[in-house]
C-alpha cells in the first residue's frame, strides 16, 4: 500500500497523465479529420504534420520515446515532407477534384460509422477481456525503451530488419527510375565513353612552332 | 482512479483515426494525393494500436513492428509520390477517375 502523500502524488500524475492524452488525442484527432476535409491539400499536409507531431505526443505518454522520435523524424521530416513538395510542384486545380465530395459524404459516412461502432467494440472487449486482463508479464528494470528495442532488433529480429533496409532500397531506386527523366539538349556526363578513353583518342602530341599557336 | 487512462483509451484514438482515413478516401475519391495522406493516417492508427498493445502486456515486438510499419509507410509513400509525379508529367492532370492510359 502506498503512504498518504504517495498517493496524493500519484493521484495527481494520473491526472495530469489523463489531461495530457484527452488533449493530444483531441487534437490528433481534429486535426486528422482536417486533413481529410482541407479544401487545399497543402493545408492537408500541414494538418498531418499536426497529427503525426501529437501521435507522438501519445506514445511518449505511453512510453515508447523511441517510436516517438522515429515518428517525428521520419514522417515530419520526410514523409510529410515530401508530401509537401509534391503538393506544391504540381500545377493542378484543385477545386476540381473535390467535387464529388458531397455525392460520396452520405455513403463514405454510413462505412465509417459502422466501422467505427464495429472497432469500438472489439477494442473495448479485448482491453476488458483480452491478454491484456492477464498478470503482466515481468519487464527488464533500469532498462530505457531504446534498449529494449535494440536488445531485440539487432538480435531476434535482424533478418526483418534487413528486408527493411532491403524494401527501403528498392522504394528508392524505383523513385529515382519512375521520375528521372532526359531532356533534349541538356549535356549529360556518358560515363562509357569516359572510361573508354585512351591516351591515343584523349591526347594529341603537337609542336607548334614558336609564334604561330595551335588552331583546332 | 477515475482518470486512469488504459489500453481501451488509445485503441479508441486508433478506431477513430482508421475510420478517418478510410473516411478520407471515401470521400476524396478524385484527389490522389488525399487519398495517399489517407492511407497515411491509416498506418498511424495501425502504428498507435501496436504500440498500445506493446506496453499494456510489456512485450517489445509491437514496437519493433511498428518500426516496420513505419518503414514500409515511408517506402510507400516514396514510390506512390514518384508513381504521381510521373503520372503528372504524362497526363498534366491527376485525377484518378479517368486514369484508364494502362488499359488495353
Amino acid at each position: 500500500m502506498l503512504q498518504g502523500g504517495e498517493q496524493r502524488d500519484c493521484n495527481r500524475y494520473m491526472d495530469l497523465t489523463a489531461i495530457a492524452f484527452y488533449v493530444l488525442a483531441t487534437i490528433t484527432v481534429l486535426s486528422a479529420l482536417a486533413v481529410v476535409t482541407a479544401r487545399n491539400p497543402v493545408h492537408s499536409v500541414l494538418f498531418l504534420i499536426l497529427s503525426f507531431f501529437t501521435a507522438a505526443g501519445l506514445f511518449v505518454l505511453l512510453g515508447a520515446e523511441f517510436l516517438a522520435m522515429l515518428l517525428v523524424v521520419v514522417y515530419v521530416g520526410a514523409v510529410a515532407v515530401l508530401f509537401l513538395f509534391v503538393v506544391m510542384m504540381l500545377d493542378v486545380d484543385f477545386g476540381s477534384l473535390r467535387t464529388g465530395f458531397a455525392r460520396y459524404l452520405p455513403i463514405g459516412g454510413v462505412v465509417a460509422a459502422v466501422l467505427l461502432a464495429e472497432m469500438m467494440l472489439v477494442s473495448s472487449a479485448v482491453a476488458e477481456h483480452g491478454a491484456v486482463s492477464l498478470p503482466r508479464a515481468p519487464m527488464a528494470a533500469g532498462v530505457s525503451n531504446i534498449e529494449t528495442i535494440g536488445r531485440v532488433l539487432y538480435t531476434d529480429y535482424v533478418y526483418f530488419f534487413q528486408a527493411a533496409g532491403m524494401v527501403l532500397l528498392t522504394a528508392m531506386i524505383g523513385a529515382i527510375v519512375l521520375t528521372l527523366r532526359h531532356k533534349p539538349g541538356v549535356k549529360r556526363q556518358v560515363i562509357a565513353d569516359q572510361t573508354a578513353r585512351t591516351t591515343a583518342t584523349g591526347m594529341k602530341i603537337m609542336q607548334p612552332r614558336s609564334g604561330e599557336g595551335v588552331s583546332e | 482512479m477515475s482518470g486512469s487512462i488504459g489500453l481501451s483509451h488509445y485503441l479508441a484514438v486508433a478506431a477513430i483515426l482508421f475510420t478517418i482515413g478510410v473516411f478520407g478516401i471515401f470521400v476524396n475519391r478524385r484527389n490522389i494525393i488525399v487519398i495517399l495522406m489517407a492511407i497515411e493516417l491509416i498506418l498511424l492508427a495501425v502504428n498507435i494500436n501496436l504500440v498500445a498493445f506493446s506496453i499494456f502486456l510489456h512485450d517489445v515486438t509491437g514496437q519493433i513492428f511498428a518500426m516496420f510499419v513505419l518503414t514500409v509507410a515511408a517506402a510507400e509513400a516514396a514510390v506512390g509520390l514518384a508513381i504521381l509525379v510521373t503520372f503528372f508529367r504524362n497526363r498534366g492532370d491527376i485525377s484518378v477517375d479517368d486514369a484508364s492510359m494502362m488499359k488495353g
